[in-house]
């Protein structure tokens, strides 16, 4: 089957230049310093390229080991459609957060350092060496659709034999370093505002990386669908809403309880600005979810399945950004707001991402094949209506 | 034993040669600062400054008090910054007391920097290759026997070098000696663990800029974590290893169930 040749969409050429300006950008950060080309300073250390591209990156890389646990330890093969995406998307997500880092670390040449300067009682050695860990996981565990590309059949062999201790590891790390986000951050108890502090921070951070696993994973699949042709089964993405409020209403019940014990439940109404922030979160990431997906007519529907999972990870986004800037303090007469050179580097990053993610799905087996046909039908059904006009 | 320093702000006239003698003693350059009409300069403590006096308007009992602190690291007995530094270049002399960084080991995470509940270590944000960078409580000069440049320096002895415990001691006898000059507490003796630095102060330690802090050292909710972690995993492996075994079994006996019926269907035939 021909299929004939097309200019590159408007699409793929803006995603193109946001990583040009991106690699413009890395390149004067390394000439001129971190100083120059970002609004960090000493009141404030860390700014979006920890708080997005790093906090958030990871858990919205979570669908990785969340979808492998559903399919290949729970064994439900209903969603094996949707778990090499997933895993697909995870192993991008952990590389944009090593790239994120090898900008934002102060000297990113001395980044292995890590592995041979042991500090065990750093919450952040941990999340390194997990890190570190899971991309040569998620790596194998995606191997195989480079492998089956290639017809390289005894990799592929070999790969398959470790396939489940691969996965279990792969869910024991995840479950080690999304947990261990949140564990760094109890390092600062008079810092961190006490509407987010709490010992139980770490499983805070666990739970809420399932769910927004879960919600990437129908965002992924309904984006895929829109810009690539192939549609996912409604009823496996309702089958993944379904479980989302079930997640979510249990880290509601955390949260407001780990308030309650401390005492603070009454902050979410005096503690001005933070409340305000506090309730955004939760309205977004967990009432609107909620709401929508408790009723099975939404879970049916492509678009209130993407709005209720969007809202998830937009809920997640600034549950994120509030623990790591907005509730963080900082020093006294410091304000921070990114510098255009941080947001480049940050949108620069995913757009690179989602160029990778494209291509990938273009030369590799990545969705079920009968999808594939999908999109190839719909190219020559295009040609074909574009000859007769 | 730890050594500690002892600073009491009604001693102090904010002459500010301690600045002076830190920036000497450690090669720091001066910054270029501008007047907003505060005597601090600098006004705040970066890779360049480690050490500053702060002046701040006190009104006390309808008197205007001007009080001066002098910040710099407090070499905390249980630091943050070394708990949290992931390749442990911050690392604590217990014998002498200082917090002492390692250029060679850092990467330049700024964890740390989060880490320091009184804010204290600072980036070299205008450099291509950065360090962190605070006060050493010149280790160096105490592995020589001296005593830190900025105590060397002070004209009014506001700083008095010694062993913790016995300045705890002295300024315990010097708030007894004076009840209506003092605020009966000395910061540093307990918060966060306690610190080497140890303040004395005649006005609220709030209002010079002296957060009230938990005597809990801050790294004490990440190691009760940690300390979970190695259960946490093996416990997801067993977990998850038994509902792989678990599943695949069930899928095993359906699977034989459906098979049978097959045959007993084809034997029917």
């Amino acid at each position: 089957m021909k299929i004939g040749k097309r200019s590159l969409p408007i699409g793929t050429l803006v995603l193109g230049f946001l990583v040009l300006v991106f690699i413009g950008v890395a390149i004067f950060r390394y000439w001129k310093g971190l100083g120059a080309a970002s609004n960090m300073s000493d009141g404030r250390g860390w700014g979006i390229w920890i708080g997005f591209d790093l906090y958030c990156g990871v858990a919205l890389a979570a669908g990785g080991f969340t979808l492998a646990a559903i399919v290949y330890i729970f064994n439900l093969e209903k969603y094996h459609p949707v778990v090499r995406p997933a895993i697909l998307t995870a192993f991008l997500g952990y590389m944009l957060v090593a790239f994120a880092l090898l900008i934002d670390l102060g000297q990113p040449w001395y980044i292995w350092h890590a592995v041979i300067y042991w500090n065990i009682h750093s919450p952040l050695f941990e999340v390194a060496w997990c890190v570190m860990t899971y991309l040569a996981v998620l790596a194998l565990e995606f191997s195989p659709a480079v492998f089956e590309k290639l017809h390289w059949n005894v990799p592929l062999k070999y790969i398959r034999m470790i396939q489940i201790p691969l996965v279990i590891a792969g869910i024991v790390i995840s479950t080690g370093h999304q947990s261990s986000l949140g564990s760094m951050l109890l390092m600062t108890p008079d810092k961190l505002s006490p509407l987010w502090y709490t010992p139980i921070l770490n499983v805070l951070f666990l739970v809420s990386a399932i769910s927004v696993g879960l919600a990437m994973v129908i965002v992924e699949s309904s984006l895929s669908g829109k810009a690539l042709g192939h549609k996912v089964d409604v009823s496996l993405l309702g089958g993944l809403a379904k479980a989302i409020p079930y997640i979510l209403g249990f880290y509601l019940i955390l949260k407001l309880g780990a308030l309650l014990a401390a005492g603070n439940l009454g902050l979410i109404f005096t503690e001005y600005p933070e409340n305000l922030y506090w309730w955004l979160e939760v309205i977004v990431g967990v009432v609107v979810p909620v709401v929508l997906f408790t009723r099975s007519s939404m879970r049916q529907s492509r678009t209130w399945l993407f709005v209720g999972a969007g809202s998830v990870v937009l809920g997640l986004v600034i549950n994120r950004f509030n623990v790591t800037m907005l509730a963080m303090r900082m020093r006294p007469d410091t304000s921070y707001f990114p510098s255009w050179m941080e947001f480049a580097v940050s949108i620069g990053l995913v757009a690179g991402g989602v160029l990778v993610y494209m291509l990938a799905n273009r030369f590799l087996p990545v969705v079920e094949h009968h999808e594939v046909h999908d999109e190839v039908q719909q190219e020559v059904h295009h040609e074909e209506a574009q000859e007769t006009a | 034993m730890p050594k500690g320093v002892l600073y009491d702000n009604t001693r102090c006239i904010a002459c500010r040669a301690c600045q002076v003698a830190c920036k000497s003693w450690n090669g720091n350059p001066g910054e270029e600062t501008q007047n907003h009409g505060t005597y601090e300069n600098p006004t705040k403590l970066s890779a360049k400054t480690f050490t500053a006096i702060r002046f701040r308007e006190v009104e006390d009992d309808g008197k205007l008090n001007w009080a001066f602190a002098k910040v710099q690291c407090m070499h905390c007995l249980h630091p943050g910054c070394k708990a949290a530094c992931p390749v442990a270049a911050l690392q604590k002399d217990e014998e002498n007391g200082p917090v002492v960084y390692d250029d060679t080991r850092c990467f330049g995470c700024r964890y740390c920097m989060l880490a320091c509940p009184f804010e204290i270590p600072t980036f070299q944000w205008d450099k291509p290759v950065p360090w962190i960078r605070k006060c050493t409580f010149c280790a160096d000069r105490l592995g020589g026997g001296l005593e830190p440049a900025c105590v060397k320096t002070c004209p009014a002895g506001a700083l008095k070098f010694g062993e913790r415990d016995d300045l705890i001691a002295e300024a315990r006898s010097r708030i007894a000696a004076s009840p209506d000059k003092y605020i009966d507490h000395i910061y540093g003796e307990k918060e966060v663990g306690g610190t080497s630095w140890l303040y004395l102060s005649d006005v609220p330690f709030e209002d010079l800029g002296f957060r009230t802090l938990s005597d809990e050292r801050v790294d004490a909710n990440p190691q009760r974590v940690l300390k979970t972690v190695p259960w946490m995993f093996a416990g997801v492996a067993a977990l998850m290893g038994g509902l792989y075994w678990f599943t695949k079994r069930r899928q095993k006996m359906s699977q034989g169930e459906s098979g049978d019926r097959e045959k007993e269907e084809e034997v029917a035939k």
